[in-house]
């Protein structure tokens, strides 16, 4: 395991001492957190290994939930819902996968955002199972009490963040992991090695879809209450870009921290400038693109001593 | 010697143009077969053929006794075709050590990570490149990138190797180089085909010279034969080589 690895693995166990030091607010926002982190280092399977630039967050993100939610309402236990949805959308983005992934750079981001749509015209016209744009009412599935329901919520995002991050630490250093490397960097050089790249990036697609789902599916489990422009919300795609760019593209720890930034920042604008908060905080990620543009990963402590130029 | 690669009226167009047409051609086990010809003969277009990378529209492939006409380039890469690219391709992030581990690991069955870095240390040594090892293949020379292609090349454990044009753009003393490696991997036993327009260097290693030109086949046979064949002359060589050469012959 390397010292990055070790270092994300402390920074997921110091986020779940959070509910020591505060009320419902932290832990809704240690939720958020762990499942904007869910996110981000998902994306950076397909996104950061692989180099395929994937907008289908939001659609692996809607189909969870939905999953997850029509589940729960049928009387499955939320561990077995989770499950499912997870094993269920691993398959299928596998299957995905190996069709759009046939399409490189442009041609795949957009192929990958009209996943989101064509899954969101789907659940709008599945009324009899999803309630189409009425939304779905999900029964409360853990304890009594808002606490202790925050509470079980985050610890079980948090418990989906660690599974996530130990299965990309695994991929990172196995076999898998240095072939996508290589298909980032030349794939025709990767054929002529002898790797099969669409199974390589078939696999990828599912695993960055996975854990996106399950996220998805406690998400539903967690606000109970769900409907298409919520959870197919096209910034769950693009959100998790823009994390993964700002924290380093490629690196486990990056992305989370990336992650975390993203929340702090979006957090504290939308408190301070309510009205213009969007503005604001588009103008900040151009900012920090533009000053660090290998993101936070890219950081020297070397870089805050001014060092004299030769005169 | 037994065939180790048949091809029985090999065609390829690309939309109008017919970049290869009926070319028919059988390689020996243990041959080093040169390919020249004008540029836009078709050359490369034969080995990407071979290797699936633009496959036949017509004709057989057979190699080692199996029809591999409509196979994926890394089905062949696994098979034990290798080739090098004219244009070099290497993963430029990764060291040169990796980029050899990388053909070791995924054209050898139940190689790892780790036994596939052991292994491509030993043809980083083979081709000179072990003091560069731990360096990103994007900091390399062109002279050295070549030899890395080589190095993943022999990685595979070819049974045929392609090598395209591995001496263009180096300077005599790299060529030389280059060309002792060839040797060496002939006398291994490894069957070659080469792709070059030096003629010093195809006429110093190659045992017979296949020519083409205008994808077709014009010429076929024993390096000597081959350049006093007025076709070739009149196709490819020119008229000035074949003073020069009929002087010093």
């Amino acid at each position: 395991m390397k010292r990055t690895d070790l270092a994300l693995l402390l920074l997921i166990a110091a986020i779940a001492a959070l509910p020591l030091f505060g009320g419902a607010y932290a832990l809704r926002l240690g939720t958020i957190a762990c499942m904007y982190a869910i996110l981000a280092l998902s994306w950076n399977v397909v996104g950061g290994w692989a180099g395929y630039p994937s907008f289908a967050t939001a659609a692996f993100f809607g189909f969870g939930a939905y999953m997850a939610g029509v589940l729960l309402g049928k009387g499955v236990p939320l561990a077995l819902a989770l499950v499912a949805t997870l094993v269920a959308s691993l398959v299928l983005a596998g299957l995905f996968g190996a069709v759009l992934l046939r399409l490189r750079g442009h041609y795949f981001a957009i192929a990958s955002l009209s996943l989101v749509e064509a899954l969101r015209e789907l659940v709008n016209n599945a009324t009899d199972l999803t309630g189409g744009g009425m939304g779905l009412n999900i029964p409360l599935a853990a304890g009594s009490g808002i606490l202790a329901d925050a509470t079980f919520f985050f610890y079980a995002m948090w418990g989906l963040l660690l599974l996530a991050a130990l299965t990309m630490i695994a991929v990172s250093a196995s076999k898998l992991g240095f072939g996508l490397a290589c298909i980032r960097q030349n794939e025709t050089a990767a054929d002529m090695v002898g790797l099969n790249s669409t199974l390589y990036k078939s696999i990828a697609f599912g695993l960055s879809a996975c854990f996106v789902s399950a996220a998805g599916g406690l998400y539903a489990a967690w606000v109970h209450y769900i409907d298409p422009s919520d959870v197919f919300d096209i910034l769950y795609s693009v959100k998790p870009i823009v994390m993964a760019l700002m924290g380093g593209l490629g690196s486990a720890l990056g992305v989370v921290c990336g992650a975390l930034l993203y929340l702090a920042l979006e957090e504290v604008v939308w408190r301070n400038y309510i009205q213009i908060h969007s503005g604001v905080l588009g103008v900040l990620i151009v900012m920090l693109l533009l000053f660090l543009p290998h993101g936070l990963i890219s950081l020297r402590w070397r870089m805050f001593w001014r060092t004299t130029a030769h005169v | 010697m037994s065939e180790i690669l048949r091809l029985d009226k090999v065609s390829r167009n690309f939309s109008g143009l017919k970049a290869l047409s009926d070319v028919t051609l059988g390689i020996k086990k243990g041959e080093v077969l040169g390919l020249i010809g004008p540029n836009g003969a078709g050359k490369t277009t034969l080995v990407n053929t071979i290797c699936g990378v633009t496959p036949a529209d017509s004709g057989r492939v057979i190699f080692a006794g199996n029809d591999i006409t409509g196979i994926k380039p890394w089905q062949a890469a696994r098979l034990g075709l290798a080739r090098t690219f004219q244009i070099v391709q290497p993963f430029a992030e990764f060291t040169a050590l990796d980029n050899v581990a990388a053909a070791a690991l995924f054209s050898q069955p139940g190689e790892s990570v780790r036994s596939a870095r052991e292994e491509a240390r030993a043809h980083l040594a083979f081709v000179g490149l072990e003091a560069q090892a731990a360096q990103p293949a994007a900091t390399l020379t062109l002279a050295m990138r070549k030899r890395l292609e080589l190095a993943k090349a022999l990685a595979m454990k070819p049974k045929l190797l392609f090598l395209d044009e591995v001496n263009a753009g180096l300077n005599s003393a790299e060529v030389e180089r280059a060309t002792k490696l060839i040797h060496q991997l002939a006398a291994d036993g490894i069957t070659i085909v080469m792709i070059e327009h030096l003629m010093k260097v195809v006429l110093n290693v190659c045992t017979r010279i296949a020519v083409l030109h205008n994808g077709g086949l014009i010429a076929d046979g024993a390096p000597r034969e081959v350049i006093d064949n007025p076709a070739v002359v009149e196709a490819y060589l020119g008229q000035q080589y074949a003073r020069r050469n009929a002087g010093r012959g």
